[in-house]
């Protein structure tokens, strides 16, 4: 009996494996790519690594969500240099054939990505990279973003400033796209309710040289200073700031990345630093307590706000397999299932938006105690306006 | 800019320039004596640094961290230099090259390995901490102003050492001629490890020095490493009062570009350097 059974399920899945169940039977054994291009060496080698860690913590959450797939990984280094960008983009989509690529950290790097990856059937999620074109301009129907457009985290803090009664503020930041564009987003609102920016420094990428210029904010004796610096230039820039003798004179306000994954190294320098943020560690949702502790149990440190990103895009791939039941060989369907997705983030929950960007909650922090404590919701699903988007 | 202003700024580009010329002082010491031109000596800078912070956060106290971290530089540079360096002498500067870059990755994946990625800060010494008025709204911490005088005393010493004493009498007769210095019974080989590797330790007080002002990073060392052999350029190679001159121009130069034309900063010391080697192509102070 049991040999009959044996035979006749034989003969049926012989004529069946040419057509009817490849759905079902293809999905549970397939495997989707997903290649990863962050910075595992150099200045953003621990972003780069967050990022990670979080992407893969999400989907081993999620892996009844997928169906039985399986997740290859491929993971390579950009070393957050702009100019390996097109070579590794290629390489993920002509040799390694990617169904998803996660990446990349640096705003630079995404541009030489975009190039080569828009339009085509691989979908791109950016997982940190600011850069207001990736969701403007060079938006596309492939390209996702989990973080935040350079606009979001700066844009509110002009009304903030302008709320503390600051008139006049001196702005500094490094001339690349995410410190122009921060230092624009913030003018945008601050000058628009009446506010000046007396003297607007960009610096060249990644220069830290910065006693000089705290000397010259000193010597022009602004109601605040706005800035955009991250990782070791914004520990830095904070130091500086305070031994100069600037702290508690001049306020410090800035995008979140001024005081992310920094404040232990900037240590009582980085008090009363306030900065606009869609994260903050001490964030109380309950996604985000049941997500530390998750990650702090697989990986034995609690995450910060790239291995957030990493977590959401992870969640992005998880949900969108989950809802196509395991198949994503339509990548029409693919793009339009994730389009319409809530990510039950740490942060919150956030949809994307027309350009594929969140529309997301900015909150206002303040240093208090070596932890960014959120002092209000400077902005309520707030949402980039996507210049020069056509979708 | 207000005559306050300049001033201020003159303070900074002299303080800037004084860590400069200590890290590029270790790289032209060891170019001009051996004619080893060692592009991983910004890593050595880094490890200083790291070093300096490992031990700050384990020991609590940064005179014992600066201590420890120098006698381990010490001895890391002997190692390097009887492992490695001493097989290059006879070998031209090509493969020079080659070896120190390769110490370069090899210094960056230890430091991955061992201190992991994330950027670390050094909290300024309690002893140190306070800061003095300077003007209506800035004040001048007295770290910075102690690390100012720790880079002249070393200067002063390495000026000492190298005109007044025997040591520095057989450094300098090495320098222009060794097969001699041998023929008259002087260990040179000895005498270049003791070069090699207070170049190396010259390196990593500085970082040490610098670590409390500083953000300590992976990738700190190279970025440290171009202005260096900018200052060593401009100073002569080889030639340390060409490095203590260099390193004081480059330093004050960058500041008040910086200030004047922060977009251009970072162009206007090489387009210096290139005025100098035009006028003098072998840099100011060449012999």
């Amino acid at each position: 009996m049991s040999r009959i059974n044996t035979l006749a399920g034989a003969v049926l899945a012989t004529s069946l494996t040419a057509g009817l169940c490849t759905a079902t039977v293809a999905a549970a054994d397939e495997t989707v790519k997903v290649g990863l291009m962050l910075p595992f060496s150099g200045i953003y080698a621990q972003l780069g690594e967050a990022g990670r860690d979080g992407l893969k913590l999400a989907l081993k959450e999620h892996a009844e969500q997928l169906h039985g797939t399986k997740i290859e990984y491929v993971e390579l280094d950009t070393e957050a240099k702009p100019s390996r960008a097109p070579e590794l983009a290629s390489s993920l989509l002509n040799q390694h054939k990617a169904d998803f690529v996660i990446g990349p950290v640096h705003s630079g790097v995404a541009m030489g990505m975009i190039k080569m990856l828009r339009g085509k059937d691989t979908i791109m999620i950016i997982p940190n990279a600011g850069s207001a074109a990736a969701t403007g301009p060079l938006c596309s129907p492939n390209v996702f973003r989990t973080s935040f457009s350079s606009w979001q985290p700066s844009y509110p803090m002009g009304k903030v400033a302008l709320e503390k009664g600051y008139k006049k503020v001196y702005a500094i930041s490094w001339n690349y796209g995410m410190g122009r564009e921060s230092l624009d987003a913030f003018a945008e609102s601050f000058e628009a309710g009446g506010g000046e920016i007396v003297e607007k420094v960009l610096l060249p990428f990644p220069s830290t040289n910065f006693q000089s210029h705290v000397s010259d904010i000193a010597d022009e004796n602004p109601d605040a200073v706005f800035t955009f610096f991250a990782g070791g230039g914004a520990i830095k820039f904070v130091k500086d700031y305070d031994a100069m003798g600037l702290r508690g004179k001049i306020p410090l306000l800035g995008s979140g990345f001024l005081t992310e994954g920094t404040l232990q190294a900037q240590g009582d320098a980085a008090e009363g630093v306030m900065t606009g943020l869609h994260y903050a560690e001490q964030l109380d949702v309950p996604k985000n307590l049941a997500f530390r502790e998750a990650f702090n149990t697989e990986y034995g440190h609690y995450p910060d706000i790239y291995a957030v990103q990493g977590y959401d895009a992870g969640q992005a791939i998880a949900n969108t397999i989950g809802e196509l039941n395991g198949d994503i060989s339509d990548k029409k369907a693919v793009i339009s299932t994730m389009e319409k997705l809530t990510i039950d983030s740490p942060r919150g929950e956030f949809t994307f938006s027309r350009a594929h960007n969140p529309i997301q909650n900015i909150y206002l922090r303040e240093v208090k105690g070596g932890v960014n404590v959120v002092q209000s919701v400077a902005a309520n699903a707030l949402e980039d306006p996507a210049r020069g988007c056509k979708l | 800019m207000s005559t306050e202003l300049i001033f201020v700024q003159l303070v900074n580009g002299i303080q800037y320039g004084l860590l400069l010329f200590l890290i590029a002082s270790g790289l032209t010491l060891v170019f001009g004596v051996m004619g080893i031109l060692n592009l991983a000596h910004g890593s050595m800078y880094m490890v200083g640094a790291y070093l300096a912070w490992y031990f700050v956060s384990i020991t609590g106290s940064f005179t014992l961290s600066a201590l420890l971290s120098a006698v381990i530089a010490l001895g890391l540079g002997i190692l390097i230099e009887r492992v490695l360096i001493q097989r290059l002498y006879n070998r031209n500067h090509l493969d020079q090259v080659l070896l120190t870059i390769g110490m370069i990755f090899v210094f960056n994946s230890l430091q991955s390995i061992l201190w992991g990625n994330d950027p670390y800060g050094v909290a300024v010494p309690d002893t140190l901490g306070g800061s003095i008025p300077f003007t209506d709204n800035s004040s001048y911490p007295i770290y910075r102003i102690f690390a100012a005088l720790i880079c002249i005393a070393i200067a002063a010493a390495l000026y000492f050492v190298v005109s007044k004493t025997r040591l520095g009498m057989l450094i300098r007769a090495g320098e222009s001629n060794r097969e001699m210095v041998e023929a008259l019974g002087v260990n040179i080989k000895s005498l270049y490890t003791i070069v090699f590797a207070i170049g190396v330790m010259l390196a990593a007080v500085s970082g040490i020095i610098a670590a409390p002002m500083r953000s300590i990073v992976p990738g700190m060392g190279e970025s440290v490493l171009i202005t260096c052999f900018v200052v060593v350029v401009i100073g002569g190679m080889g030639s340390i009062k060409g490095a203590f001159v260099g390193a004081l121009l480059v330093g004050v130069i960058s500041t008040f570009a910086a200030v004047l034309m922060p977009t251009m900063s970072n162009m206007i010391i090489y387009i210096f350097m290139i005025l100098v080697l035009l006028v003098k192509p072998q840099g100011l102070f060449a012999e």
